[in-house]
């Protein structure tokens, strides 16, 4: 075991993650490569990126189950691979795939979760087992995919701890669970516990999150409020004006322009927004839409050049 | 029962090509195992038995000795015979369990992994599947006939003795077939449905053994006729073909009788239950946990005590038969004497006995632990584990409860055991009660030596979890042929078989317990499962994707 290049210092302010410059290597392939990841405490924070991104390496070396190649990374105060179990205690994980003991009823499995994390609240069980509609007599081998998620989801919650790791917690729900699920990571923001979820559903981590990470090749390609995001994306704005409107080639803060005979599109960057309406004012504007970036926009943007680049063979 | 037609079996071909295409390179290789292992014990029986005098005397002690009765059938002097009544149990064992997991490969398998939902969705007939998995299987026994004939062919021996050898084992192998048909329907699970084939091949030994030790053994002294239970057994039909000594072909159709049987019978459940389902209707278990279940030492007791009973009722059992035989170990004279006192190195024979029987559990206990501690791979791989992980449980307190139930496991066995031998030992010398106590301390003497076998696996596991399985019986197998039962009969020499911890063990109960190996092996295993716990705190963990 050679000595791994780590400093851990105790957690500072109000964070309950914090990794910065964050390195996992497997053999030769770099899982993580400098990720910074700040999780405040009482938030609920988004953890977005496209398969293979390193999510799950991030959350199994939040568990101290994988042991970091470099950089930093606290939880809770403290050394996720030193004080492993003292951690958990206060945490509770839903894995992304559900491995179980076939052979456990799913009320077994539920205790026993909850039990080698310091114990469960009772009528949050029932509560919980009664909302996500689970029979706990079943045994794990007969449940579905769903269910058996919810069987963790179950386990999770009915323990009251300070931090909630969910990977990819809904993959197997049915809409109608998706919206209990919601509901429930909802109340425990709302008693001031902290929830990291990572998530490719962007309509539940636009309606749960306070702020999300976008993760890329291992690191993080962007992080912050949705407002913040927001801001930094371009708006798309449409027009349409008595004069045409061909001068606006001329105008180099315009991205994407296409000009028609009495009406224009491009987007803008919001510090733009100002000089592109004088601009267009110019030709007598009839009717304005502007449309703010969505999440999937978001999304693509960083995602995109990954599509690019899939399509265009040979390209690196 | 409604008629089959073709249509419940369309598709049969496709997925027999598929399953044999599957099955290439493992049934492969169980042909070429069996095949040389038979070839190279023939030779080895040819070799060391050559001069007909000692082929008399050796058959006679096998014959005679109804110990090794329960072993094999005896047939007359000749190199094959002696060679199939020392190995035939294990060529039909291990016949048997190449076509149960054939057939369950292809059948149950791919119902709990969800493939044969994918099948069943396209133009495949109700039975096409297990009908594939039969043909495959029954295909590799029908070959295996072929390869063991030729295998004891080429060793020199009779042509038609070697190939009806090479037929009596497949024919236990052809009806394991149609067993593992029959309880692939019944179980939901792979686990569940080769457990009870399983079982089903330890009656069948039972009843066998039974049979050829209650039987009678001719004026000579050389040929054994067994008794009843033996002719309720496949594994005594096989015996009964006697290859080399009259060669009756005969039994055999009692073994085709059967399968034609079971495949009916399996043909009929399966018309009677869902796919991906057993024929039990699916049982509702505990809404809540029990007290006992909540922590690392008795989940892992939870999930192996099915594995724990089955060993419990079996060592028992043993253990009453071996205690029984002590009425016929007390008169041997002679060269069986020899055997006994030389094994158990002392000139008491009934010791002596004691002595090997009580160190041969001691290994048999040793192949629990070795089982029940793989498990911890299973964990890892599978994926449990990082539920497990993700709660308070350190790593040092998972692997503390596998070692916890391993260790008690391995003891709660050795005791069931002694204490079976010495109850029915002590209705035949009496002082039932003296007899507890010294079997019991001898089998607990055992444990120090069962202990290191465990903490080598454990610290194999903590190393290189994707390697345990193979490395963990590669070296379970070394330090049993390296021990006390086989070390010395194959002239190792003395540096290799003190590597085995079975060669440090006690000679009790005819010896009194020393401290110092008892000692000495503890330090060992303690030494060896606190290595495999330093390194896999400091290593990554081998989850799935």
């Amino acid at each position: 075991m050679g000595e791994v290049p780590t400093t851990n210092e105790p957690a500072l302010g109000n964070d309950a993650v914090t990794a910065s410059g964050l390195i996992k290597d497997f053999g030769s392939t770099r899982a993580l490569d400098h990720l910074d990841l700040t999780v405040s405490t009482g938030e609920v924070h988004g953890f977005l990126g496209p398969n293979g991104a390193g999510k799950t390496t991030t959350m199994r070396i939040l568990l101290g189950m994988l042991r970091i190649s470099g950089g930093r990374v606290t939880l809770l105060g403290g050394d996720p691979w030193r004080d492993t179990a003292a951690l958990h205690r206060r945490l509770a994980y839903v894995p992304g795939e559900v491995n179980l003991w076939p052979n456990l009823t799913g009320g077994e499995v539920i205790d026993l979760l909850a039990d080698l994390r310091g114990g469960l609240v009772p009528s949050r069980r029932r509560e919980l087992l009664e909302r996500f509609e689970l029979d706990p007599t079943k045994q794990i081998r007969s449940y579905s995919k769903g269910n058996r998620q919810k069987v963790a989801l179950v386990a999770a919650f009915a323990s009251d701890v300070e931090l909630y790791l969910l990977d990819e917690p809904t993959s197997g729900l049915d809409p109608l669970m998706a919206t209990v699920f919601q509901d429930v990571v909802r109340a425990v923001r709302d008693r001031g516990r902290t929830v990291l979820l990572s998530s490719h559903i962007l309509s539940e981590v636009e309606a749960l999150c306070d702020r999300v990470t976008i993760i890329r090749n291992g690191r993080a390609a962007e992080s912050g409020t949705f407002a913040e995001m927001r801001h930094l994306t371009r708006t798309s704005v449409e027009v349409e004006t008595s004069r045409s409107p061909g001068g606006l080639a001329s105008l180099p803060l315009l991205h994407d322009l296409v000009v028609e005979e009495h009406k224009a599109r491009f987007s803008v960057d919001p510090a733009d927004l100002n000089a592109a309406l004088e601009a267009l004012v110019r030709y007598d504007v009839r009717a304005l839409t502007s449309t703010p970036p969505t999440l999937e926009e978001l999304f693509l943007r960083h995602y995109g050049d990954q599509l690019d680049r899939s399509a265009v063979p040979g390209a690196v | 029962m409604r008629t089959l037609t073709t249509s419940d079996f369309a598709g049969t071909a496709r997925l027999t090509r598929l399953a044999a295409r599957r099955d290439l390179y493992t049934i492969t290789a169980w042909w070429a195992g069996l095949g040389l292992f038979v070839a190279a014990t023939t030779a080895m029986f040819d070799d060391s038995l050559a001069v007909h005098e000692d082929l008399v005397r050796e058959t006679r002690i096998v014959a005679t000795n109804t110990g090794m009765r329960l072993l094999g059938l005896t047939s007359g002097p000749t190199v094959g015979g002696y060679m199939l009544h020392r190995e035939y149990v294990t060529l039909a064992v291990l016949a048997a369990l190449m076509s149960t997991f054939a057939v369950i490969r292809h059948t149950r398998q791919n119902e709990e992994l969800g493939r044969a939902e994918m099948l069943d969705s396209t133009v495949v007939g109700r039975y096409a599947g297990l009908a594939a998995g039969v043909l495959v299987a029954a295909a590799a026994d029908l070959v295996l006939t072929v390869v063991l004939g030729v295998g004891i062919l080429a060793s020199g021996q009779p042509v038609e003795g070697a190939f009806l050898a090479g037929a009596s084992v497949a024919a236990v192998g052809l009806v394991w077939v149609g067993v593992a048909a029959v309880t692939c329907q019944l179980s939901s699970t792979t686990r569940g449905a080769s457990g009870m084939a399983a079982g089903a091949l330890a009656v069948a030994f039972v009843l066998s053994g039974i049979g050829n030790m209650a039987g009678s053994v001719d004026k000579a002294g050389l040929r054994v006729t067994s008794d009843w239970p033996a002719w309720f057994s496949p594994i005594g039909w096989g015996q009964q073909t006697r290859p080399f000594g009259g060669s009756h072909w005969a039994p055999l159709l009692l073994a085709l009788l059967a399968l034609v049987v079971l495949l009916a019978a399996a043909v009929a459940l399966a018309s009677r239950r869902d796919v991906g389902r057993g024929l039990w209707p699916e049982r509702h278990g505990h809404p809540v946990a029990a007290r006992s279940l909540l922590g690392p030492v008795g989940l892992t007791w939870r999930l192996q005590r099915g594995a724990f009973l089955g060993w419990a009722v079996v060592l028992s059992m043993f253990g009453l038969i071996f205690g029984n035989l002590t009425e016929q170990i007390q008169d041997l004279t002679g060269n069986a004497k020899d055997w006994w006192t030389q094994v158990g190195g002392t000139d008491q024979v009934v010791e002596a006995y004691q002595v090997s029987i009580i160190q041969m559990t001691g290994m048999f206990v040793a192949i629990y632990v070795v089982q029940v501690l793989l498990r911890m791979r299973v964990d890892e791989t599978g994926g449990t584990l990082e539920s497990v992980l993700a709660t308070g449980v350190t790593r040092a307190g998972w692997l503390w409860g596998h070692l916890v139930n391993a260790v008690l496991g391995a003891a709660g066995l050795v005791v069931l055991f002694a204490v079976s031998m010495a109850l029915t030992t002590g209705q035949v010398l009496g002082d039932t009660r003296g007899q507890v106590a010294g079997l019991v301390w001898a089998g607990l003497a055992q444990l120090p030596g069962v202990l290191v076998v465990g903490a080598s696996v454990v610290a194999i596991g903590c190393a290189t979890p994707r390697w345990s399985v193979p490395v963990s019986w590669a070296l379970m197998l070394s330090m049993l042929v390296a021990g006390p039962m086989f070390g010395p009969s194959l002239n190792l020499p003395t540096p290799v078989q003190d590597l085995s911890p079975f060669t440090h063990g006690p000679q009790a109960p005819a010896a009194a317990i020393t401290a110092g190996p008892i000692l000495a092996l503890t330090a060992v295993a303690v030494g060896l499962a606190v290595t495999g716990l330093l390194v896999l705190r400091h290593r990554n963990l081998t989850l799935p994707a």
